[in-house]
């Protein structure tokens, strides 16, 4: 027999002040199976609880029901009350009379204070219902996969594995470093990029828990918290890096030059190649597609038909080690990971489509990152600033804000957050680099919040002498050897017409590319442009709403570097603890299949989010439905959609339900 | 073999008087190329360029009328007039509303349809620019192709081309053997009605433009609206006047240069009838008078 | 140069008849200036096209109907084009010019005014435009008596300029013409109903 107990919470005046709660704790003895009710002034608090269990064990109560705020605030609270009384803690309902009643309807005591019952009422049917549930325990792989080897994915790499744990860090490109690497100087300090990054990047080269796979891609992720399963492409870089010692002879003497994706078109690179000095690894690949004996093996392949293409292969010639492998195929590997930290940054936005600035057709229009390369010295024109179209020191230098930011007619509405600063770092920069140049930003709002970043923009306006105007640039045009740019100064509120040497695009950022398909392939979501989603952008900025896959730096959102860092710690941090517990604990309120009334329609595999329900083949040959009990997260979308009515949801069971729902009337 | 297609044709009014030749090239030109041109009857005013900005019922009611007249012969309506388009487009897109269709109906006192295929002659000749019977190529030519505003813009009425970047008069004209140039003024703007009311803004646009395509290394300027061939055109004496540089730059209709090249005669195009001196490029580039081999 | 101090009305009929008529969200423009930048015209206005939807804005009707601005516009649609926060804001300077005729407000940019009004005249006289009807009854009102009046001999000697109007569409659009005037006039007579 149900011996059911009804606490009604005060919530200080939050519920009393709305609901009569004596007449509702008095009224409550009424109700079918109620053996005791008592009311507290704050059910939550260490006194309240201990009252609870005190008439528990008076009444000898096996059903309890908290009338009190919502679920989500205290059920734990309560459940662990239960526990300490010796009852299963499943034998608990919360009756929500603050969120779903006092709060909603302070302008009416009296119907609130129906209401009240009413909710209590159903709680009570509902308990009655209740059965024990158990939590059940899965093991853990104890190695998390790091997606992307940025700054961001590097540091959660090196944090996870100096808290111990094995790390395999996958990126797509022949070098770690991402961004931050083709970066002269940082924001608000200054600081060289290169020298604050390599040997980060170093660490991450030579860490023993760290397993570096670069020109690899993540192609397949199945399982779930603990137990991802991930399918992982490596393609053939056509270098054995067993034998190779990075000595450099093959790219000094590759005899085949293309544009360097590192230097942003401005320079070149060799075929095989590493694509910066300071790349990690610091082994080369062969950019196969363009190799002078691909080509040569396609036209054999294709019966020599036409010009015979150099055999070339002199990389393998002068290879002191036989490193050059020619004959390296594409190879898929499966590794097993306990969590997955996706950290697969941004590209910087494509100006080709403002026409109004050219078009990406005239020379002396360049992003700000083409002028990264320039400034570095180590880039393609050794840190000297040079116009594409002839090679010249520009004197007038226009930088154009939000190029892909704030634009809604170029599908690009929001703010990138980092271009304001990277125009002050540019112009200070370009007047250091020579002290003749004048510098002009155009800009809407010049946005500074963080640390030092008002007192970097003012050394722009004060050492660099920039003039900022207040407006955005209409239309760019070559007049002779000049560009023409038209803006309006909104302050004058009259038109600007500037004769530029160069002008520099501050271009935005977006999602990389590729990153629709990364969280396709991992069941995470993302928003129309293409950002991840987290769980919660406040309160769980770095999880997502797939246990165990973590999310971090711009692939989220515009970010700068010092927030990436942060989010690469604060990923590598969740992970960590989830790498950290021997076994999880999965929640028992999920779905499950009676094998006996499944008619293997299988639809709830096609309706489920989570895929938690996969296909199984019986003894006898039929084929039913099984949930995954560590990926069911009890929605009960599934339990809706099963005609036969074989899934059931523990803790929402259909009996449960119709009690509730009869209660009422 | 020449492919027969046949539209409802809306010159509009300044094509009766000073763009005769943008009239009579037309003609020509679809003669040639096979394509057939009725004429609305008892055609009026579309109400350009100032019904829209005064009485907007007015504005839609003026090219309604035209829409009403060519669905009652059932052919699809062609503009060549930049402007007039752009106004039959409004139109165009107001019918798709049922109470505005009804309001209109009543006014022009015709049953109007939900919808109604509006063209520019120069989406007709793009269609069929692979078979255009091109029989003296403009060889030489370096023509800059000006679109001007109301052709392209608002796009969402035009929907024609890109609002900054539009190919399409470049692919015809390229089409018909000339070369023509990548610029950054093809939709900027002339001036349009300003020539009357302030002359000095319309001449320091139109200046910029024709400056802009000799910068570009274009020979001449090509257009598709009489209101930009007027300010181009016209005044350029003016320009020198008031600005001390005369930009002696030709400026055509593409009817006119397309028509060169399917061999009809100069003067047959009233190339010669121009403000500022065509007939000496076209010489230069032997491109004058009849074609030679006919 | 007076100085003025504003009291921003933000929520006025105004912006909602402009609003209306439009079809546009005034209230989205972060005044970035990229339209006043890009319209050929601005150097010519008092109020740049930026400066025209600020004013919109605070409610400020008189400065805006006032301003020379929306007769100056020419319609290119250049602002529309590249606005980034996709407002057409030669719609907002159209609708500007819609409520200064059914406001009969009077100042503005009086030569704009006349040529678009004296179009419309000869359109309504002969069915089609005769420009040389217009300008020569627009040099002779406005009393610039003799603007572009050097290119006319050249015209007509080019047969490009007619003396006579073409008249076949005059009975055909004076009715157009009447029946839009009486839609006005029904609407109008509602308008005052309601009031």
């Amino acid at each position: 027999m149900p011996r059911v107990g009804v606490f009604v919470c005060h919530c200080g005046t939050n519920i009393a002040g709305t609901v009569d709660v004596p007449a509702v704790t008095e009224w409550a003895k009424t109700l079918p199976g109620v053996v005791a009710t008592s009311d507290n002034k704050y059910s939550c608090s260490e006194p309240g609880q201990a009252s609870i269990r005190k008439v528990i064990e008076e009444n000898r109560l096996n059903r309890v029901v908290v009338a009190a705020c919502s679920p989500r605030m205290h059920e734990a609270t309560f459940r662990r009350a239960m526990v300490q009384a010796g009852l299963n803690p499943y034998f608990l309902e919360i009756a929500n009379i603050r969120e779903h009643c006092s709060w909603v309807h302070g302008n009416d005591k009296a119907m609130a204070t129906e209401k009240a019952k009413d909710i209590i009422r159903m709680a009570v049917a509902k308990v009655t219902n209740n059965e024990a549930l158990f939590p059940k325990t899965i093991g853990i792989t104890k190695r998390a996969l790091v997606i992307g080897g940025g700054i961001t994915g590097i540091q959660a790499a090196l944090d996870i594995a100096n808290a111990g744990h094995e790390v395999v860090l996958v990126e797509r490109e022949p070098s770690i470093g991402g961004h931050m690497a083709q970066l002269d100087k940082t924001f608000p300090t200054l600081d060289c990029s290169a020298c604050i990054l390599s040997p980060k990047m170093v660490d991450i080269g030579q860490h023993p828990k760290i397993k570096l796979m670069n020109y690899s891609q993540v192609q397949k992720v199945s399982g779930f918290v603990g137990n991802f399963e991930v399918e992982i492409l490596q393609k053939a870089k056509r270098v054995d890096y067993s034998k190779c010692t990075g000595c450099g002879t093959c790219w000094q003497k590759c005899p085949q030059k293309v544009d360097s994706e590192f230097d942003v078109g401005t320079g070149k690179r060799t075929v095989i190649h590493i694509p910066f000095p300071q790349a990690i690894p610091a082994k080369p690949v062969i950019d196969w597609a363009q190799c002078r004996y691909c080509k040569f093996l396609d036209w054999k392949a294709a019966g020599e038909q036409g010009k015979k293409p150099p055999e070339c292969r002199v990389c393998e010639k002068v290879c002191p080690v036989q490193a050059i492998d020619f004959n390296q195929q594409d190879q898929v590997v499966t590794e097993k990971f306990g969590a997955i930290v996706v950290a697969t940054g941004y590209k910087t936005f494509d100006p080709a489509v403002y026409e109004e600035y050219g078009g990406g057709r005239l020379p002396d229009v360049i992003t700000s990152l083409q002028l990264e390369r320039q400034m570095n010295a180590a880039g393609p024109t050794g840190g000297e600033i040079k116009r594409p179209s002839d090679g010249e020191h520009p004197r007038t230098i226009v930088l154009v804000s939000c190029v892909g930011s704030r634009d809604a007619q170029k599908g690009r509405p929001y703010c990138s957050k980092i271009c304001c600063m990277y125009n002050a770092k540019h112009a200070i920069m370009l007047k250091e680099h020579d002290p003749g140049v004048q510098v002009y930003v155009f800009y809407i709002d010049v946005r500074t919040g963080g640390k030092d970043f008002e007192e970097f923009y003012l050394r722009a306006i004060d050492e660099a002498g920039a003039v900022y105007l207040r407006g955005r640039v209409s239309k760019i045009y070559q007049d002779g050897k000049k560009l023409v740019v038209l803006g309006e100064d909104s302050l004058m509120g009259q038109p600007v017409e500037i004769a530029a040497d160069l002008v520099v695009l501050a271009a935005g950022m977006e999602p990389n590319i590729g990153a629709a398909e990364i969280a396709q392939t991992l069941h995470i979501s993302y928003d129309t442009y293409g950002f991840m989603v987290e769980a919660h952008p406040k309160l769980r900025p770095v999880e997502t709403n797939t246990d165990g896959i973590l999310v971090a730096g711009a692939c989220v959102g515009p970010r700068d570097i010092p927030e990436s860092v942060a989010q690469g710690s604060a990923a590598a941090a969740k992970a960590v603890g989830i790498l950290s517990q021997d076994s999880l604990t999965v929640d028992p309120m999920i779905a499950q299949v009676d094998p006996a009334k499944c008619i293997g329609c299988l639809l709830c595999v096609a309706v489920c989010p989570f895929k938690a329900p996969y296909s199984e083949t019986t003894r006898d040959k039929r084929t039913i439905a099984v949930i995954n009990e560590a990926l069911c997260k009890g929605c009960g979308i599934c339990v809706a959609h099963c005609r036969p009515k074989a899934i059931n949801l523990h803790g929402f069971t259909n009996q449960q339900l119709l009690a509730e729902v009869q209660a009422l009337w | 073999m020449k492919s027969t297609s046949t539209y409802a044709y809306y010159p509009g009014c300044t094509l009766k008087t000073t763009a005769r030749e943008f009239d009579v090239s037309t003609k020509a030109l679809c003669g040639a190329l096979g394509i057939r041109l009725l004429e609305l009857k008892h055609w009026g005013c579309c109400g350009a360029s100032s019904a829209h900005g005064t009485d907007h019922l007015l504005a839609l009611a003026l090219p309604a009328r035209e829409i009403a007249s060519a669905s009652q012969m059932g052919w699809p309506l062609v503009a060549v007039c930049a402007m007039c388009f752009s106004r039959l487009k409004h139109s165009e897109a107001a019918l798709h509303d049922e109470s505005m269709r009804n309001k209109l109906s009543g006014i022009v006192g015709k049953p109007l349809p939900a919808s109604y295929e509006v063209l520019h002659l120069l989406q007709v000749i793009d269609n069929m620019r692979d078979r255009m019977p091109v029989t003296r190529p403009l060889s030489g030519l370096k023509a800059a192709c000006y679109y001007g505003c109301v052709l392209v813009r608002p796009k969402d009425v035009s929907r024609m081309d890109d609002v900054e970047n539009p190919q399409i008069m470049d692919r015809v004209i390229r089409a018909a053997g000339a070369e023509t140039v990548d610029w950054n003024f093809k939709t900027e703007c002339c001036g349009a009605g300003m020539a009357l009311p302030h002359t000095d803004i319309m001449l320091k646009l139109s200046l910029r433009i024709l400056n802009q395509a000799k910068q570009a290394g274009a020979d001449c300027v090509v257009t598709a609206c009489p209101l930009c061939f007027a300010n181009l055109d016209g005044y350029q004496k003016q320009m020198k006047k008031t600005f001390g540089s005369d930009p002696e730059m030709p400026v055509f209709y593409f009817t006119e240069l397309i028509g060169l090249a399917a061999g009809i005669s100069s003067e047959r195009l009233l190339i010669n009838k121009h403000t500022t001196d065509a007939m000496s490029l076209l010489k230069n580039k032997g491109l004058a008078g009849e074609p030679v081999h006919a | 140069m007076t100085l003025k101090t504003i009291t921003p009305v933000p929520h006025t009929a105004f912006r909602d008849q402009i609003e209306k008529l439009s079809g546009e969200n005034v209230a989205r423009c972060y005044q970035c200036g990229k339209c006043s930048a890009g319209c050929p015209v601005s150097f010519a206005m008092d109020l740049a096209p930026r400066r025209i939807m600020r004013a919109i804005q605070l409610g400020l009707k008189e400065e805006v109907l006032a301003s020379t601005t929306i007769w100056l516009c020419v319609q290119c649609n250049v602002c529309s084009a590249r606005c980034p926060r996709e407002i057409e804001v030669a719609r907002v300077m159209e609708a500007c010019r819609l409520v200064f005729q059914q406001e009969k407000f009077k100042a503005g940019d009086r030569d704009t005014m006349l040529f678009h009004k004296l179009l419309l005249d000869s359109v309504r006289r002969w069915g089609r435009l005769h420009e040389l009807d217009l300008a020569a009854s627009y040099n002779l009102i406005s009393g610039h008596l003799t603007a572009n009046m050097g290119l006319v001999p050249g015209l007509i000697a080019r047969g490009k300029l007619a003396i006579l109007p073409h008249r076949e569409a005059r009975s055909e659009v004076k009715k157009v013409i009447a029946r839009v005037e009486a839609e006005h006039r029904k609407d109008k007579a509602k308008a005052g109903g309601k009031a």
